[in-house]
């Protein structure tokens, strides 16, 4: 013991001092702080998305139309590759050493243990060849991924397909989707995205601090399984839509078929179309850049998108129109000189041919012009001529009571409204008070600015099937076992014209099958009433429609079918029409009087002479492989222009405009 | 017989108690850092925690070989350690085998290594405790005091060499010991001076700091304007002090390493490089932290197992600790540490001779240095300096030297009522 013995408890309080701080931090960091085992939580979880398959889609009779097939990815793991024989993978996977190298430094550069893709999508027959033969390969591996398969290549406009998720959809979605996630891009994959996506899982797994994972976490607790996305039950028939879509080939138009008793679509053919297997897989890119330049443009949805002139299939409206307003009766006679005089314009009718004395049923079988004008006239100016504009309008509403001018309201993405046009319409064009009934008599039998989808045509003949009222057209009558999908599909919507009005209308109907205009489309033993129509345009020749149902009594079928630049009704749209409705109604196709045959008409080429489309889309054919780069640019361009310059050409425009008045 | 009772009796049991359960919980803790699944048991010999076990039992017979030596053999080797010691360190310089940048070991064969800096902790302080208590030396004398300095700084400058900082660091807490044979308090408050000064300089500009002192110094002078030998004495101070902050910045970016100036650097906040340099301390954060009060369980560590944590069996061992076994383990494995250290105080300060009392003083300093860098290392309030934690760290030559450094204090101990 010395002098400096006090001194021990110096030292022992700085080593008593510096312990508390140390226990101080300590508890600090493990019972306040939350951070730290959050973290930790993070360091060693890690989440793996469990896929749900994708739901199929079958036909009304339960015919798949699209499920998913499985498709084998080789994938490497750099590190476990022991020296092979690289030249038998090579010729096992048909690629050649150069490939090969570069690919495997691309997957050596992704990480030397974890597996990345070395071979994307070996169909079933090549991935047996190679199956046998990988554990050669030691380090390569297969994973089996699900695409979408079409077994019978039909209703690739109804189907849709899939594809990486874009940004915007990624933003859109509140996390849902991620970079490299596939979603709906079209047709029913887009409208029934969420039903038929069905349900992701989550897999926690702990990894150790190079990624490798080490087992469950929380023994499974938190996992949940992905579940299968719901079968959807479509009302197409494929039968029937196998046949259209083999008369449409080479034809541009379309056919809709629709059971008027339920609104449910059996046939929805766009011409041309493709095949969907070639919007999947390894060549997908091309093909979707081969199709986009095509000047037909298979990929426009002709039966919602494409807006054409009804012309005289239009005409039972009309008709209809008029007897309920009380405007004529059904024995309303008038006599057809071969043209109508409306104000002082003489328009055409026939040819110019007379058809003599008609009344309303014979007016619709022979297709008389003038009678329809005529009524039109006396439905506009039935309170003089200054009540012009408040009774088109009212006419005008009675026409959209049809479904016409607006959206059916289809369970498909992209659907248009069609024109009906408004009285403002014409004030513009030819000023308030300065038109007249025969200013826009086109209307009357369907020219002029009046424009209908083929959903639309089809379902007015629902609706005269029905006398007076239809369902909402729809494409899928079930979702997995649900047998109705949704309320408004049960509901009538009823067009405002009484039932009785419409037995004459439908005698007319009959009469243009049995002895009018379509009497070579006649069905032995079927009692068909339709409707011819000669679609003026100003596109070239004439659009060949015809819209009809059958049979007449009890009807199960309604039809519009529309073969663009055609020429007439009679001639391409009415035997094509006739043949889906003889298939649909008696499975068969039977012999027929006037000799048609279906391979006839599925033969003949009746594509317009392409300059004609590419007026119409404004486009010029680019190369497949220079189509992506070339769609970027233009995007550029168009966001460059309208940025820059865009507000500046308007506003010349309109001081171009004020100067010449 | 009489005498073989006495000698167990005169044994301090209960620094052997805390001795002991530090080493099983050290051996615990190394099994769950490093556990193998092909090699589960605790003993098998071809992993750490095996190796760890025949450490332990060769430290366990070091220890019962000391106790059953001559004291006065111990102290009459004690020269012959030293230079022992010095000579291996030189040694190492020429045949070391390089480990991680410093060259510190030299291997023995059957994949053993020796680590000559740990040795030298050891016969330093049993050199420093028997020239210190030789007749008529006094710390306060300067002779005696760079005498001291001498037998310190020599095997630190030898270590320097290799460069094994942390080893080198640990001979600063011999100051204690010199603290406690007289050498002036003063050596203590301006070495924490000058660390704050350090530190303050580092983090804000070095002119702010300046200011800031010369106010200090200026209120006292104002307090005690009377006590002419106090202003002097501060004016002095205060030269000192601006021209020591002024070249902080060039000893840091100059003399310091660039990977010693960004340990720094992450402990004070400056830099937070989570994926590179301060990935070790943030991993070890996040293990301790990630503990909570009751710890995640033995095996259980998620950052342990997974190997998230470097050096998690040596010098990161307390990662472990404190993520399996919580604020709980935390408290007590460090409460075992100060209550050791007291303990070793306590058992100086009963000594009779000189020798023994201080020979205490250098075990308590150099265990606790140990402790207080390593501890404060793994929760990110001191630099990452690579030094074990004392019986607990993975490590033969770590053990078996703080086995020596403890046991000698025991029977030095036991022996206290002998002549000396």
């Amino acid at each position: 013991m010395n002098s400096f013995f006090e001194r021990r408890y110096v030292i022992a309080g700085i080593f008593i001092t510096i312990v508390i701080i140390l226990l101080a931090r300590l508890f600090y960091m493990q019972v306040i702080d939350d951070r730290y085992a959050i973290y930790a939580g993070k360091n060693v979880l890690r989440q793996t998305i469990q896929y749900p398959a994708r739901g199929p889609i079958l036909d009304r009779n339960g015919k798949v139309l699209v499920l998913n097939e499985p498709f084998y990815d080789i994938v490497v793991e750099p590190r476990k590759v022991k020296p092979f024989d690289t030249l038998a993978l090579c010729k096992l996977l048909g690629i050649d050493k150069a490939e090969f190298d570069k690919r495997w430094i691309k997957a050596c550069k992704f990480g030397q243990t974890t597996a990345s893709v070395f071979e994307k999508q070996l169909t079933p027959e090549v991935y047996a060849a190679v199956q046998e033969r990988l554990s050669e390969f030691p380090g390569f591996s297969s994973i089996t991924r699900y695409l979408r398969t079409y077994p019978d290549s039909v209703a690739a406009h109804f189907l849709g397909f899939i594809g990486e998720v874009k940004e915007p959809d990624i933003k859109r979605s509140n996390g849902y989707y991620h970079q490299g996630d596939f979603i709906g891009i079209t047709g029913v994959e887009k409208s029934y995205e969420t039903v038929l996506r069905g349900q992701r899982g989550v897999l926690n797994q702990m990894v150790d601090s190079r990624g490798r994972p080490k087992g469950k976490y929380a023994n499974g607790l938190f996992d949940t399984a992905a579940v299968a996305g719901e079968r959807l039950t479509s009302s197409l028939d494929i039968n029937i839509q196998k046949l259209g879509e083999k008369l449409m080939q080479n034809k541009v138009g379309s056919i809709v078929a629709i059971e008027p008793s339920t609104g449910e679509i059996l046939c929805y053919v766009s011409g041309p179309t493709y095949d969907p297997n070639l919007m999947v897989g390894r060549e997908r890119g091309n093909n979707a850049a081969k199709m986009y330049n095509d000047v037909y443009n298979p990929f426009f949805i002709r039966p919602i998108q494409a807006k054409y002139p009804p012309g005289s299939s239009f005409k039972p409206l009309s008709a209809l129109i008029g007897l309920q307003e009380g405007i004529i009766t059904p024995q309303t006679t008038y006599y057809c000189p071969g043209y109508y005089q409306a104000g002082n314009r003489r328009v055409k009718c026939n040819n110019g041919e007379s058809h003599g004395l008609v009344n309303l049923s014979s007016a619709v079988a022979e297709s008389c012009n003038g009678y329809f004008m005529m009524v039109f006239e006396k439905i506009i100016n039935r309170y003089g001529g200054k009540a012009t504009e408040e009774e088109f309008n009212k006419w005008r509403d009675n026409v959209k009571k049809f479904g016409l001018g607006t959206r059916l309201d289809l369970d498909m993405p992209s659907e248009s409204r069609g024109n009906v046009p408004t009285s403002l319409y014409y004030d513009n064009i030819y000023h308030k008070g300065g038109w007249r009934s025969s200013t826009v008599i086109n209307v009357a039998f369907g020219q002029g600015e009046l424009l209908a989808t083929p959903l639309q045509m089809a379902n007015l003949e629902c609706t005269i099937a029905n006398e007076g009222f239809y369902y909402k057209p729809h494409l899928i009558k079930a979702i997995g076992t649900h047998n109705v999908i949704k309320k408004e599909y049960t509901v009538r919507n009823y067009v405002g014209i009484d039932s009785q009005y419409f037995q004459p209308v439908i005698n007319g109907m009959e009469a243009v099958v049995e002895r009018g205009t379509a009497i070579r489309s006649k069905i032995p033993g079927i009692i068909m009433c339709g409707k011819t129509g000669t679609a003026q345009n100003t596109g070239g020749e004439s659009h060949s429609v015809f819209v009809a149902f059958a049979p007449r009594e009890n009807p199960k079928i309604a039809i519009a079918v529309i073969v663009e630049n055609s020429g007439e009704g009679a001639h391409w749209a009415a035997p094509i029409a006739s043949f889906i409705v003889e298939k649909y109604l008696r499975g068969t196709i039977s012999q027929r009087e006037s000799g048609i045959t279906v391979e006839h008409f599925a033969n003949a080429n009746r594509l317009p002479d392409s300059a004609l489309y590419y007026n119409k889309f404004r486009r010029k054919p680019v190369p497949a492989d220079t189509a992506k780069k070339q769609k970027k640019d233009s995007l550029q361009k168009t966001q460059g222009l309208k940025t820059a310059s865009g507000k500046e050409n308007k506003s010349q425009a309109t001081q171009l405009k004020t100067k010449k008045r | 017989m009489n005498n073989q009772r006495s000698f167990f009796f005169n044994v301090d049991w209960v620094t052997v108690f805390i001795y002991f359960a530090l080493c099983v919980i050290g051996w615990f803790n190394i099994h769950s850092a490093v556990f193998d699944e092909r090699h589960p048991s605790i003993i098998d010999g071809a992993t750490n925690y095996g190796k760890q076990f025949t450490f332990i039992i060769v430290s366990v017979i070091v220890g019962g070989i000391i106790l059953l030596l001559e004291s006065r053999f111990i102290t009459a080797l004690a020269p012959i350690f030293y230079v022992g010691t010095l000579l291996l360190l030189m040694l190492v310089l020429v045949i070391g085998h390089r480990v991680g940048g410093n060259q510190a070991w030299i291997n023995l064969g059957g994949g053993f290594r020796l680590q000559p800096a740990e040795f030298a902790k050891f016969s330093t302080c049993l050199i420093l405790a028997r020239y210190l208590s030789g007749p008529n030396i006094k710390v306060s004398e300067i002779k005696s005091f760079a005498i001291a300095l001498a037998i310190i700084g020599v095997p630190m400058f030898l270590i320097l060499l290799q460069p094994d900082m942390g080893s080198t660091l640990v001979f600063i807490s011999l100051v204690f010991v010199l603290y406690r044979e007289g050498l002036s308090p003063y050596f203590l408050i301006i070495g924490f001076l000058f660390i704050a000064l350090f530190v303050s300089a580092i983090l804000f500009s070095p002119l702010a700091v300046i200011g800031v002192i010369i106010a200090i110094v200026a209120l006292i002078i104002l307090l005690f304007r009377r006590n002419k030998r106090l202003v002097t004495t501060l004016l002095a101070g205060l030269a000192i002090c601006v021209v020591f902050v002024l070249s902080v910045k060039f000893i840091y970016n100059s003399v310091l390493k660039p990977h010693q100036k960004v340990r720094i650097d992450i402990v004070l906040g400056i830099k937070s490089d989570l994926k590179g340099k301060g990935y070790n301390v943030n991993q070890s954060k996040i293990a301790i932290g990630s503990g909570k009060l009751w710890g995640k369980g033995y095996l259980h560590g998620t950052q342990t197992k997974y190997s998230f944590v470097p050096e998690q069996s040596t010098d990161f061992i307390f990662c472990t600790v404190g993520e399996e076994w919580g604020f709980a383990g935390s408290v007590t494995v460090i409460g075992l540490y100060l209550f050791l250290v007291l303990r070793i105080i306590m058992l100086a300060e009963r000594q009779r001779s000189p020798f023994s009392r201080i020979y205490g003083y250098g075990v308590a300093s150099i265990i606790f240095f140990h402790v207080m860098i390593n501890v404060g290392m793994t929760i990110g309030i001191v630099p990452v300096i690579g030094i074990p934690l004392p019986f607990i760290s993975y490590g033969g030559s770590s053990l078996i030297s703080f086995t020596l450094l403890l046991f000698v204090l025991l029977k030095l101990d036991s022996n206290r009522m002998g002549i000396v």
